[in-house]
């Protein structure tokens, strides 16, 4: 928990971003990228979402490593839930 | 050694009504409060996540029927409704600054922008699935059928299961959120009113953050939701 | 005898009682403890005491381990003879449905958690409470909520969509309760979660101090690595009922195969959190045997370090292996070599854990006390339900025995050989400090001694049976009449399991009323929770205690007693 007060415009700064990068992802998407698309669509979500998480939620302030270590185990173990399972979905030798 | 029970708990709940008989100092319990609401955020990662394991499991099998089924939402309200609730997490972080800085009249204000905004993202949700509903739509009932054919192959028509399916998954994620959003609205609603008591300050604005930690979770579902139910193939 | 409704009626915004101390005495005399601070059913049902919680939930606990315990009798009563004649194949799939439900659900997962994590890690690590106490009384309540709509569940005609939920099974075929059931797993899932971070919250935040990770009793770790694994588990198991609900309720196709759906999404949603969920059970237990090994051995844990470490290891490594149970199932076999790769690592944290065990006891002064007995059938039973689960993470052998006995004999090896032997060890070590009275002795180590026979009696001769290819969910196996030599046996054994369940009870009741008082440490035990009276007062502590000590420190122990003899 952070006693750190971000200014003013810090917060519209992110609020600016986010608002580009929601734009961005829907001009984003009406361009063929082949392989690309949904990477780009990822990247472009991940980026805002990072945006929130460490200003808007402040865990760029947080004084303790506590909770991103919190953060990181979920993403971590979100990310084994999906490897896994798609460890078996795309080996599969029959549809 | 003490033989009475240490000073601190007895003198700090004097200073402090909001301080729990369990807890020594504010500062302990205010980081067990915060460390419990990143923990049920982590809940609530897995929980989402368990949608979006099966998303990606038949985005990956039904590739074309998803694009198919995914262009038939509305780009416009779906744009729209994401820039509303990116919206309410700016009140939200700046109704906590105010309480941080403590302008305790300008906490309200937001809360209640933040309220507006998030009944505006129902609204156009409910919107949107009238459309659905009007379309036919929704999956399960009789009268389902989505026109067209996959993007890029006129000769292959939208399988009507795997459109289902899409569609099936659709209203389950985005229904969950707006039952996050109903839920929020309602805690902000509780929120508005104790900042309108002027329960909250540089002091104590426990409740507050953690609201706000929720508030703003339930905004990065849907950044990521978006573009994965609405621009799935999109271009031409 | 009337108390001022203090503390335990409204927490908030009452500054703290400072006559509520220990050294209170109550009109009659008597010491004032947790349990006759206040008197009446609303001190109980709304109590934020996680002591009393700790006595709300073994009542809950006990009830539903009667309930399951009394399906598994009517299960081996049908079972005794080939033909299917007490009960009809419908029945019979309600049967262990239920059973696996109302034992998994309402009585592995939240026992040793619930009743004695509860009472115990804010003792141990130094603490008034649990750092959230009226989180600690909601998933309380959630989990009768969840009990009732089980119960709801049994009245109503029952489920039999075995305790899996198999999708399309439990989706489109099935005209028994199943939404009820999905229910009620759904409701109690959520207490689990908010115990699980409230124990989190609790081992990081309200320590003592000098309390530090490394001073940690292993049970505290223990119900630390359970934490993580109902936190993150638990929600996916949650949300793939719900799917299942919304697929019944309204005819969607996200696990129904004729609607282009794979009912095997179901399965790994689930065993996502159902494998991890078995270290749920056992971890908890683990915890237990290592207070009560080191107490019983007079020696520090041996490898402390080593034993945090295997704890969390079981825990991260148990949620890489769920597939293993869907071998057979149709997964890619690529998949599949890698899940029965991964599986074999799980091994490796339990057997650092068995070893360190026995190495705690290697020229230890043992004493044989009923805790220990219940520790030793642990060991024993673990051990040999963990060798047999390589057997089953062997792909070859797997295929061979998948949904046979020999499956069934395994997981109870683990379940009521390892979990509830740990259980009984654990309420009959801390129960002195519970109820602040002594058990009888005697009946203790019967009980045990019972417990430990009728348990192989009627679970060894299952390995056989399912290797000779005896399938579980038969009702009716005249077909090879060969097998009931062995089924016989069984059902022999289970009841005398049921006589060497139903003793404790009956003593543990006897001994509230009846039994010595206990002084406050019996054992002569390490760990905090010794140090305060038994039963102990509703804040735990009279003044912040400092810890200066490791965890066991049983040699400085026995040598502080040498020089002071104590009074008999």
């Amino acid at each position: 928990m952070s006693e750190h007060i971000s200014s003013v415009k810090l917060y519209v700064g992110i609020w600016l971003a986010l608002m580009a990068g929601t734009i961005l992802t829907v001009v984003v998407a009406g361009i063929d990228l082949g392989p690309l698309n949904p990477v780009m669509a990822l990247a472009i979500a991940t980026t805002k979402a990072v945006l929130v998480v460490l200003f808007f939620m402040h865990v760029k302030y947080a004084h303790e490593k506590l909770t991103k270590l919190v953060i990181v185990t979920a993403i971590f173990f979100f990310l084994i839930l999906l490897a896994l399972t798609m460890a078996d979905y795309t080996t599969r030798l029959w549809t | 050694m003490h033989t009475s029970p240490p000073a601190t708990v007895e003198g700090e709940a004097h200073e402090n009504p909001a301080l729990l008989h369990h807890f020594a100092t504010e500062e302990q319990q205010k980081n067990a409060a915060s460390l419990g609401m990143w923990l049920f955020l982590i809940t609530e990662i897995m929980f989402f996540g368990g949608m979006f394991c099966a998303y990606l499991v038949y985005r990956y099998a039904y590739f074309g029927d998803f694009a198919a089924a995914s262009s038939s939402l509305d780009l416009k309200l779906g744009t729209i409704n994401t820039i509303v609730l990116i919206g309410s997490s700016l009140t939200v972080a700046m109704a906590i600054r105010c309480a941080q800085v403590g302008k305790q009249k300008a906490i309200v204000g937001y809360l209640v922008l933040t309220i507006i905004l998030g009944v505006a993202f129902l609204g156009i949700k409910a919107i949107e699935y009238k459309q659905k509903f009007d379309e036919h739509h929704v999956p399960g009932l009789a009268n389902f059928h989505l026109e067209g054919h996959v993007p890029r192959h006129a000769d292959v028509p939208v399988n009507q299961n795997h459109a289902q399916i899409y569609f099936s998954l659709y209203f389950a994620m985005t229904g969950m959120h707006a039952l996050h959003m109903i839920i929020g609205v309602g805690l902000f609603a509780y929120l508005t009113y104790k900042a309108y008591k002027g329960r909250y300050g540089p002091g104590y604005y426990t409740p507050l953050e953690n609201g706000g930690l929720y508030w703003h979770f339930v905004d990065i579902v849907w950044i990521y939701l978006f573009p994965l139910l609405y621009l799935i193939d999109r271009h031409p | 005898m009337h108390r001022p409704a203090t503390w335990p009626r409204r927490p908030r915004n009452r500054k703290f009682q400072v006559t509520s101390m220990a050294t209170a005495v109550l009109e009659t005399g008597e010491r004032e403890t947790y349990l006759n601070r206040e008197y009446g059913i609303k001190s109980w049902l709304l109590t934020v005491d996680h002591k009393r919680i700790a006595l709300l939930y073994l009542m809950g606990i006990t009830f539903f381990f009667f309930i399951g315990g009394f399906f598994a009798l009517l299960i081996r009563l049908e079972l005794l003879t080939p033909a299917g004649d007490l009960v009809q194949a419908d029945t019979y799939n309600k049967l262990f449905t239920m059973h696996g439900q109302v034992m998994v659900f309402f009585f592995l997962i939240p026992a040793v958690p619930a009743v004695l994590g509860n009472f115990l890690i804010p003792i141990m690590i130094g603490a008034k409470d649990l750092a959230f106490p009226r989180i600690n009384l909601l998933s309380w309540y959630l989990y009768i909520i969840g009990g009732i709509l089980m119960v709801y569940t049994i009245l109503a005609g029952g489920v039999d969509t075995g305790w899996t939920f198999y999708t399309p099974l439990s989706t489109e075929f099935l005209k028994t309760n199943v939404t009820t059931a999905a229910l009620a797993v759904f409701v109690s899932g959520f207490s689990s979660i908010l115990t699980g971070l409230n124990f989190i919250v609790t081992t990081h935040r309200m320590r003592a101090p000098g309390m530090t990770w490394n001073r940690l009793p292993l049970f505290v770790w223990a119900h630390y690595a359970t934490s993580i694994i109902q936190v993150l588990g638990t929600p996916v198991v949650a949300i793939a009922i719900v799917l299942v609900a919304l697929e019944r309720l309204f005819h969607l196709g996200i696990f129904n195969p004729t609607l282009g759906g794979d009912p095997l999404l179901f399965q790994h949603l689930f065993w996502f959190y159902s494998h991890p969920a078995v270290y749920i059970m056992i971890l908890p237990g683990m915890g237990i045997i290592s207070e009560i090994v080191c107490c019983f051995s007079r020696k520090r844990v041996f490898g402390y370090k080593a034993m945090a470490i295997a704890l969390l290891g079981i825990a991260v490594v148990g949620f890489l292996v769920w597939a293993h149970h869907m071998f057979v199932a149709g997964i890619s076999l690529y998949a599949a070599l890698i899940f029965s790769f991964l599986s074999y690592f799980v091994a490796v944290p339990s057997a650092i854990k068995v070893f360190n065990w026995t190495s705690t006891m290697y020229k230890g002064s043992i004493s044989y006390q009923t805790p220990m007995l219940y520790a030793f059938g642990f060991i024993g039973l673990f051990t040999m339900g963990g060798l047999t689960g390589l057997f089953l993470a062997c792909l070859g052998v797997d295929v061979h025995v998948t949904d046979t006995y020999f499956v069934v004999a395994h997981f109870h090896y683990i379940m009521v050989g390892g979990m509830v032997m740990a259980y009984l060890g654990g309420m009959h070590f801390w129960w002195p400090k519970i109820s602040g009275r002594l058990y009888p002795e005697g009946w203790g180590r019967l009980a045990a001694l019972l417990v430990f026979v009728g348990f192989n009696l009627t679970f060894f001769p299952q390995f056989i049976l399912g290797y000779m290819g005896m399938p579980r969910r038969y009702w009716d196996y005249s077909h090879s009449p060969e097998f009931q030599i062995l089924n016989v046996l069984s059902t022999a054994g289970a009841t005398i399991l049921a006589v060497g369940y139903l003793l404790p009870m009956i003593y543990f009741l006897w001994s509230m009323r009846y039994g010595k008082p206990a002084p406050d440490n019996p054992w002569n035990a390490a760990g905090l929770e010794w140090t305060i009276p038994s039963p102990p007062t509703t804040f735990n502590f009279e003044e912040q205690p400092v810890v200066t000590w490791e965890a066991y420190n049983y040699d400085e122990l026995d040598q502080r007693r040498e020089e002071v003899p104590v009074a008999h």
